[in-house]
């Protein structure tokens, strides 16, 4: 089959906010700069992002600032953060945040008509700069607008299949397939920036767009790159969970910075005896201390008493939810109650959280203002990923560079609310800057048609099968068998039965049959996701294998506390070697001096 | 679990027919829902476009019984109750562009319009000030999720197929975005009537019972910039204010 060919300095994968960044800061530094993606422009998973970026910008509480926000990232993380990538992220997101200002975001204003801050889970003081509860609908239009004026070529709708790479194994650019037509294009690019969300599709129950099947996770993996920390997964503790056709769909954490409490089905708010030693005294302890918090924050006084234990970090609130359930204390259709309706007036929950108001009344014909929601976990966000180097998002492969969610380390075993946006802008930034820095010292790649007619080749391999399964079925019973046996809760019987899954699933995905059409086959698509999903489902399990404690997003029963020792401070590395996935350990780097002595980790080392 | 029959266009490039499908139905079930079982079950190569499933990204639009609408917020429950008993639901791509295959379409021309759209220009400093009441204004235009649904129903684009001279609801929302934007300095309204025709539209309101996002589209967006059009080109006191100050006269 006949490719089209194109060259570029830089070839960014994804068009989401990491990508979008990348790709303005690549062109701004004078690069010839491409941006790749799935769906059209501005649809992708950060327009379904909801609270708010995190940035110390100390707008809605002036005792806030980098140092404490790099602590309660590190601690939200339970401390197997990249402490580098922490400090830059603390340290550069007010200035992002400032920047998007200026490029048209529209953020809420503070009574003095600044850039207005939210409460999240885990973050000392009033961090999120939001848009109602539509933030990332906010920040990708912005960064969207920003980037069709930045002389940056879209390829819309067109699906990155395989990295080609030279015989050092330096990455030289990539087939893609447009998903419209068919058509096949090789890409010549001096650098690859993977900026393409995450993996949360592997499970049934997810907060997720068809797009997050882990494909740039799939692409560095087979291009010999070295993933980390995919045993983390975060299960956002409030998905809707009712009706079942919603079951996953985002309620944001904004609804409890507002104030929202949870109750149980025998109307008891149990956060209360959910908090973990490592939080003890940091939050409210009675329902008075609670209300008291919300009257001030609400008043926009600065708070004096201790935040709600609603506000605990999502791994903490996700699993309070899953126990009170598993025990029988469940709301109707197996959750918890989430109230906002006796805590806000009608007029200020519209105000303060709109599309919830809307996504409830019209999904689930709950209003919102009169009744409680009912909530539960739903796979969120991978805090694992591509391991790159903290200050240029560099992998372990020359030429390819990952942000966003695609890449690791920011926020070790569990990420905090707010965490994520700012995450993007700000190592979206720094891949765009390095990869075109990059472009000016390297040759412009030549391509080999032989590898680009292999990937082709293995592209249209669906198309020409004759009979077999739907891979809509595969799709559906192995987003089953992750949400089973590789759910929140996870033990080591389950996860050797996954991994035994998978080899199946491997195999049945290579006989499926999506039909023979190419024009805007969604069939085809997806049996080409799919080999990508299985592969880093395996990863995840593996992972979740091999560390025998529960820490942040990874959960075992049958290791139920965080280890003291070893894992406290050692990395599961994830790479391919002749041809198999494997795993090995490594010791985790600590912060020097002058950082540690930010962290309270003193009552990580009474933790029991 | 019900069944439920639907229609669907199937075909590509304006070539086809409607094709009738049996579903089962679960409670609580949207239409999308029911795209994504045919899919699954009976037609792998039906094609659609979709994201998030929530009403916030805009991707899903069809025509739902003749009436452009997100499939993901349409619930199979209200569906039912609005088709007369006689009838068939019907799924059909949005009519305004070209069509691509079954429920797809080509809708380029909308991001050839965003990006003749001059952008913002505010000042250099950081850390500007305005108040929420002047952020509202703006922050009404910027709920648009581009799902297109105003363009599909506008009939200047639809029946008369203006796509050389008008922009549409959905650059008009932008120009507004910008216009009532606190910070903005650049003049919209020769682009508002020059670039993107706002002459054309005859607020009959179409886009605005359609949006989905709810933005009072005709009310607030359009008719403020008509209106400062017609006081910069028409008005003769406010025209020479213009003349001589350079200024923006807000109304």
């Amino acid at each position: 089959m006949t490719f089209e060919s194109h060259e570029y300095d830089v070839v960014v994968v994804g068009a989401g906010g990491a990508g979008l960044r990348a790709a303005i800061e690549a062109s701004r530094q004078g690069a010839k700069t491409a941006i790749i993606c799935k769906s059209l422009l501005g649809k992708a998973h950060t327009v379904m992002a909801e609270g708010g970026a995190a940035a110390a910008l100390g707008n809605a509480d002036d005792r806030d600032s980098w140092e404490t926000h790099f602590k309660d990232t590190m601690k939200g993380g339970k401390y197997l953060n990249n402490w580098r990538m922490a400090q830059i992220h603390a340290q550069e997101s007010a200035d992002r945040i400032r920047e998007l200002e200026q490029w048209g975001a529209v953020f809420d204003r503070t009574p003095q008509g600044l850039i207005n801050q939210r409460n999240f889970g885990g973050h000392t003081y009033p961090r999120l700069a939001h848009v109602g509860d539509s933030t990332g609908l906010e920040i990708i239009r912005t960064l969207q607008e920003k980037g069709i004026h930045s002389g940056v070529d879209i390829f819309m709708e067109y699906t990155v299949s395989h990295l080609l790479q030279s015989d050092d194994g330096t990455c030289t650019g990539c087939v893609a397939y447009n998903r419209v037509d068919g058509a096949m294009h090789a890409f010549s690019s001096k650098s690859l920036v993977l900026a393409t969300g995450g993996i949360t599709r592997c499970w049934s129950v997810c907060s997720a767009s068809w797009e997050y099947t882990g494909d740039g996770h799939a692409l560095a993996l087979n291009a010999g790159a070295e993933l980390i920390d995919m045993e983390f997964v975060q299960f956002h503790p409030t998905g809707m969970v009712w009706p079942t056709s919603v079951r996953g769909i985002l309620v944001t954490e904004g609804v409890r910075g507002e104030g929202g409490v949870l109750k149980n089905s025998e109307g008891v708010r149990f956060m209360f005896d959910y908090v973990p030693d490592m939080f003890k005294g940091d939050h409210a302890e009675t329902e008075e201390e609670s209300t008291e918090w919300v009257r001030q924050v609400v008043a926009g006084e600065i708070a004096t008493v201790r935040r709600p234990p609603e506000l605990l970090t999502r791994d903490v609130v996700a699993k309070a939810i899953n126990k009170e359930v598993a025990e029988g204390r469940g709301s109707t259709h197996g959750g918890a109650y989430l109230d906002i309706a006796s805590q806000r007036t009608p007029e200020e929950i519209i105000a303060k959280l709109p599309s919830m108001y809307h996504q409830f009344k019209e999904l689930a014909g709950v209003d919102i203002t009169k009744e409680p929601m009912e909530v539960g976990p739903t796979a969120h966000y991978v805090m694992g990923g591509v391991r790159v180097d903290a200050e240029s998002q560099e992998s372990t492969i020359a030429g390819l560079f990952a942000a966003g969610e695609v890449a690791s380390g920011l926020h070790g075993a569990n990420r905090l609310g707010g965490n994520s946006l700012s995450d993007l802008i700000v190592f979206g930034k720094r891949a765009g800057e390095h990869a075109a820095k990059r472009a000016t010292e390297v040759e412009q790649p030549k391509l080999d048609n032989t590898d680009i007619e292999a990937a082709i080749a293995a592209n249209l391999a669906p198309l020409a099968r004759e009979g077999g399964e739907n891979p809509g079925k595969v799709y559906d019973d192995l987003r089953n068998m992750m949400q089973d046996k590789v759910g929140i809760i996870r033990k080591e019987a389950e996860l050797e039965s996954a991994l035994d899954d998978l080899k199946g699933f491997a195999t049945r995905v290579g006989k499926t049959n999506p039909g023979s059409s190419m024009i805007y086959n969604s069939g085809w698509h997806q049996v080409l996701d799919l080999v990508n999903m299985v592969d880093i489902s395996i990863a995840c399990a593996l992972a979740a294998l091999t560390r025998t404690e529960s820490r942040g997003g990874h959960t075992r029963e049958d290791h139920p506390e965080p280890d003291k020792g070893r894992w406290s401070h050692t990395t599961n590395v994830i790479y391919k070697k002749d041809g198999n996935i494997v795993i090995s350990q490594e010791e985790l780097s600590q912060p020097p001096a002058e950082l540690e002595k930010l962290l309270d980790r003193t009552k990580k080392e009474d933790e029991k | 679990m019900t069944d439920v029959k639907m229609s669907i266009f199937r075909g590509e490039e304006g070539e086809g027919e409607m094709v009738d499908y049996t579903i089962g139905l679960d409670e609580g079930m949207v239409l999308l829902d029911c795209i994504h079982r045919i899919q699954h079950e009976q037609e792998a190569e039906l094609s659609c476009r979709w994201n998030c499933k929530a009403g916030k990204c805009g991707s899903c639009s069809a025509e739902i019984n003749g009436k452009p609408r997100l499939m993901c917020m349409t619930r199979m429950s209200d569906i039912i109750e609005e088709t007369p008993e006689d009838e068939i639901i019907t799924v059909r791509p949005m009519k305004a562009f070209p069509h691509i295959k079954d429920l797809v379409t080509d809708v380029s021309w909308n991001y050839e319009m965003a990006k003749a759209v001059v952008p913002l220009k505010g000042p250099e400093e950081t850390d500007w000030v305005f108040s929420q009441f002047e952020a509202e204004r703006a922050q009404e235009f910027r709920k648009c999720i581009e799902c297109f649904i105003c363009q599909d129903t506008c009939h200047v684009l639809r029946e008369y197929r203006k796509f050389d001279e008008f922009g549409g609801p959905r650059t008009m929302v932008r120009l507004a975005n910008f216009e009532m934007h606190p910070m903005d300095q650049e003049d919209r309204i020769p682009e508002a009537k020059d670039e993107f025709g706002i002459g054309y539209c005859n607020i009959t309101k179409c886009c605005t019972d359609v949006c989905p996002a709810g933005i009072n589209i005709t009310d607030n967006a359009i008719i403020p910039l008509k209106e400062r059009v017609v006081d910069r080109y028409y008005d003769p006191i406010k025209m020479i204010w213009h003349k001589i100050t350079g200024q923006k006269l807000r109304t």
